[in-house]
């Protein structure tokens, strides 16, 4: 009836992890109790739960990426605690078969469900406004996407709490990922969380090819698009094209682990290099994948605040094509210590190099951007310039990885791991708070303090200095990765100054949830009536703050590059409209919520071998998409009448400010 | 005893055949030596190389560090020059709004990333060929042959010139090039002796190779670098570089052992065990390591052609009998 699964699933006897489950459990019964006692579930359910709207869509994935990122930092400490503990060959607190579960859980959990979910969420909320349009083309697919990721978070969850996750690191490489050494349900969790969210991620890369490419307003060809929406079509092209490359993967994983195949095996005939190979031509267009639209939020960012065009924009749409193309010629320099031979380890060792070419044209772009401007020294810019210091120190690190006789030396070893985080944390993470501040009042017609964020910044700069510095020097000292415990003593003062790093930077999440808090609490004092708080230069700018449902009333005509900066400069920005046109929109739906209900018990019947409610959970995705795909009640019109009662109220007071503003430095009393 | 790299500075070496320009040599020298300075804080074996294979990689580092930081320092400098200077505070610097676009500029840009992945492409090039893991070492001294298997969770080490094997520990003379056979009976691990140089891969049904020499006697740590399962923080060993007569006194010690390593002592070994300690055998059954290498592809061959497996696999069961076995 339950196949494998039974009560000893569930781990009593580990005290760390039922006492998480205890506050899990406490915190979720809360949070539900205040829904309820606030009679908020209908709201939820009709405004949120089965919105189609990208710009709630979007906030939903950055509120799941901002809680995803507390349990992947809780996994980071926890490791951080072990090995400033587990010198001279103590046990540390944590025993081995936890410690590398929590390793693996660290690593995806911030790739698949803190990263991609932020980059999607922020590409959700901008990219429809920056072209100029209502929604995304297709609106279902879209909250389709977001609750399959959803069920991929509530997976690895689980995985917590009943049975175990994959003990193999992040990328689960086979043979240990194969079930003689990982007998467990770790790895099928592992493999069904990653398929469901996966999933969701590839429809959502198809969407946005699709609203980038056919959804622009009239006049906005591809090199009149802003950098932003520039990255975000490189990265969704590169999702399209690598995704789905890790769901066979995965899915000849689970062919060896389900049906007694050999892909992987040992034995055979199977091959791991195969899957090494495999899983890292998914792998490395991923990280670029995440650090592209982060890239394209920084130029936005360094732009608006330096009151200037973005410099060498052309350069930036190239460079950013050439690293979408360069990425996927490159995967073999994460295991240059296979064996292979000197072509072709010197092959992709160059082609790594060469990727730095236009990354380093990017930086000069962002230098030359605040050359001669006027530079506001907000929160957003802070973490640009942090970013720009930090990065250049990753980039630097990683060209001498890929340089296979230095990596001879360096692969497996925690220098590898201080570099890849100098890039993601430096990049990924600098790019995503950078972005969540820089359009937080657009979504939410108010502005995050200054103040507290600007500690965030502040404690994640030192923090990720003070605990990644000393894993690049134990790299130099042999030190190697995902090590539980250590004989030599010479280790541990740089690991216990690595744990304070992780504990500055853990002050550095505090502020920037308190920075949230505080915002909400105080929302009347920053309420942005213009919807253009910063002095914009994008068409994302020239709607309200947050943007009616619908956007813009009517559709922006575009003929230059920055054309909501020139509009305001000819102001011509903020025309009342003699009259407007119906409005054609679609309509909500619980259907995706279904689905991903639905994947969520398939992927955990998967997991535990309960083939009866994986075959219903599969029959009732299948059977809600048969159902959505047969229902004509999806879209209405928003009559023009309405729409002018919308505009009226929010052209009134915005116009009254610009009345008095000079475009150019609007928003500058920010500084 | 004579290696050729002990008659060369490995770093002037490698120079020579990088970069014949004067100015920039001079530049990379003192790149390299404020890195060097910046980096002999702390003792770190990766940098402290014992052997010739190492030294031409720590070179390789420290040059690499040393080009890339010529872009690095002024990109960094620029960052923090330009957005202090153009802050919008300071209302005496000039503000052009309009300025987005400078051929010139742009063609430094993109000029100068280009020259240096140049150079630095070209010693990439070389180098992934002078230190080729595979490629014998340039020496007129015969090398010893080493053949390791990775196992749940130890290192074995065959000695099939001598008829000797190890558990946890090898031991080599010093300035004779030491080949390593490698594979796993078992999943992933990667050898790797820090101070020596260069780690590669053990995978089970195939063989890779490493080659490296020490110039110094001493004990090194070894460890396996891919993360393998729960005993993997233990996967150490000792790599002992020592005499001529120190390493035969260590051949004779493991000769004066009471076990030898047959097929039962093979298989109660590749049990999975934890913080295993040091072990020495006497005897080796001939040809064991590429029947652990064998009994993968044979099983292949048997089940696709349905013939018995050729008769040198049969030293060691298959891994499925195994597994059978052990279930």
């Amino acid at each position: 009836m339950f196949g494998k699964l039974s009560l000893s699933a569930i781990p009593f006897h580990e005290p760390i992890i039922m006492g998480t489950l205890l506050m899990v459990s406490l915190a979720g019964a809360a949070l539900l109790g205040w829904v309820t006692y606030q009679r908020k579930w209908g709201y939820l359910w009709s405004e949120w739960f089965t919105t189609v709207d990208h710009k709630r869509i979007g906030v939903m994935y950055i509120i799941m990426a901002l809680l995803m990122l507390l349990r992947g930092f809780a996994d980071a400490i926890m490791m951080r605690g072990q090995q400033a503990m587990a010198s001279a060959d103590a046990a540390g607190y944590l025993p081995p078969h936890h410690y590398d579960q929590i390793f693996t859980a660290h690593g995806d959990i911030m790739i698949f469900f803190m990263a991609m979910p932020f980059i999607t969420g922020l590409m959700n909320l901008v990219v429809p406004l920056q072209i100029g349009a209502r929604d995304v083309a297709y609106p279902f697919l879209n909250s389709l996407s977001y609750w399959l990721t959803a069920s991929g978070v509530v997976l690895i969850m689980v995985s917590m709490f009943v049975g175990d996750f994959a003990a193999t690191g992040w990328l689960a490489y086979p043979p240990l990922s194969e079930l003689k050494f990982s007998p467990t349900v770790g790895v099928d969790y592992y493999i069904w969380s990653l398929q469901l969210s996966g999933l969701g991620t590839t429809l959502s890369g198809i969407n946005f090819i699709v609203t980038i490419l056919r959804m622009r307003t009239p006049g906005m060809t591809l090199m009149k698009m802003p950098v932003f929406t520039w990255t975000a079509l490189v990265t969704n092209i590169l999702i399209v094209a690598a995704f789905p490359v890790l769901t066979v993967t995965l899915a000849l994983l689970a062919a060896d682990r389900y049906l007694d195949m050999h892909f992987f095996t040992n034995e055979l005939g199977g091959n791991a290099m195969m899957y090494v190979n495999l899983i890292w031509i998914w792998g490395h267009p991923e990280v670029y994948i995440l650090v592209l639209p982060c890239f394209g939020a920084f130029s936005e960012i360094i732009a608006t605040f330096s009151g200037k065009p973005l410099f060498g924009y052309k350069s930036m749409v190239y460079a950013t094509a050439g690293i979408g193309i360069l990425s996927f010629l490159v995967w073999l320099h994460h295991f240059f210590t296979m064996g292979s031979g000197a072509d072709v380890n010197a092959f992709f060792g160059i082609m790594t190099m060469i990727i730095s070419v236009p990354t380093g044209v990017k930086l000069f772009n962002w230098l030359f951007t605040m050359y001669r401007g006027r530079v506001r020294l907000t929160v957003p810019v802070l973490w640009t310039i942090g970013f720009m210091v930090t990065f250049t120190v990753g980039g630097m690190t990683g060209v001498l990885l890929a340089v296979p006789g230095a990596d001879f030396v360096l692969h497996n070893s925690v220098f590898l791991i201080a570099h890849f985080h100098n890039v993601i944390i430096g990049g990924v993470v600098f790019g995503c708070l950078a972005a969540m501040n820089y359009w937080f009042p657009k979504a939410f017609g108010f502005k995050l303090e200054e103040r507290f964020g600007k500690y965030s910044f502040w404690c994640w700069l030192v923090g990720f200095y003070v605990a990644f510095v000393p894993l690049y020097i134990l790299g130099l000292k042999g030190m190697t990765r995902r090590m539980n415990h250590y004989v030599n003593p010479e280790w541990q003062p740089y690991l216990v100054v690595a744990l304070i790093g992780a504990v500055i930077i853990m002050a550095g999440i505090g502020f920037t949830l308190l920075q949230i808090v505080v915002s909400v609490r105080n929302r009347a004092e920053n309420r942005d009536l213009t919807g253009d708080p910063w002095g914009g230069r994008t068409l994302e700018w020239s709607t309200s703050s947050p943007p009616p449902f619908y956007n813009f009333a009517v559709l922006p005509h575009v003929e230059e590059l920055d054309q909501f900066w020139a509009d305001k400069e000819h102001k011509r920005a903020y025309k009342r409209q003699a009259r407007y046109a119906d409005i054609h929109m679609p309509r909500n739906t619980g259907v995706g919520v279904f689905m991903g209900a639905f994947g969520t018990a398939m992927g955990f019947a998967l997991v535990w071998h309960i083939w009866w409610l994986a075959a219903a959970g599969l029959l009732g995705m299948v059977g809600s998409f048969i159902a959505r795909a047969y229902d004509t009640d999806v879209d209405y019109y928003v009559s023009g009448a309405e729409v002018e009662k919308i505009e009226r109220a929010r052209l009134v007071p915005s116009q009254k400010l610009v009345d008095h503003v000079d475009p150019a430095s609007a928003g500058q009393k920010v500084a | 005893m004579q290696v050729v790299p002990t008659t060369h500075p490995p770093l002037a070496r490698l120079k020579e055949s990088f970069v014949n320009k004067r100015s920039l040599v001079s530049t990379l020298r003192w790149s390299c030596a404020g890195a060097a300075v910046f980096l002999s804080g702390c003792n770190m074996e990766v940098l402290s190389p014992k052997g010739d294979v190492g030294m031409q990689e720590k070179s390789l580092i420290l040059i690499a560090l040393g080009l890339m930081l010529l872009v690095v320092i002024p990109v960094i400098a620029m960052t923090l020059i330009f957005a202090w200077r153009y802050r919008a505070s300071n209302t005496k610097a000039t503000y052009a709004p309009k300025w987005s676009h400078s051929t010139a500029i742009e063609a430094v840009v993109w000029t100068i990333p280009c020259i240096i992945i140049a150079i630095l492409a070209t010693i990439t090039w070389r180098t992934s060929h002078t230190l080729d893991p595979y490629k014998p070492l340039d020496s007129k001294v015969k090398p010893i042959t080493i053949q390791v298997v990775s196992l749940d969770w130890k290192w074995l080490f065959i000695y099939p010139d001598y008829g000797v094997a190890s558990v946890n520990e090898i031991a080599f003379p010093t300035d004779v090039p030491v080949h390593f056979e490698i594979t796993s009976d078992s999943v992933m691990n990667a050898f790797f002796i820090p101070q020596l140089g260069s780690q590669i891969y053990a995978m089970a049904g195939m063989e890779t190779q490493v080659n490296l020499i020490a110039n110094e006697p001493g004990n090194y740590a070894g460890l396996s670098t891919n993360y393998s399962g729960e005993g993997f923080s233990d996967m150490h060993f000792a790599a002992i570089a020592t005499s001529q007569q120190g390493f035969k006194d260590w051949v004779n010690k493991a000769k004066a052992s009471s076990t030898q390593l047959n097929v039962q002592a093979y298989h109660a070994l590749a049990q999975p065990s934890e913080k295993q300690g040091v072990s020495y055998y006497a005897a080796v059954t001939p040809g064991l390591f590429n029947n652990v290498i064998q009994q993968y592809m044979s099983d292949m061959s048997m089940n696709r052609i349905g013939t018995p497996p050729p008769a040198q696999a049969s030293a060691i069961p298959s891994p499925n009998d195994h597994a059978k076995a052990s279930e």
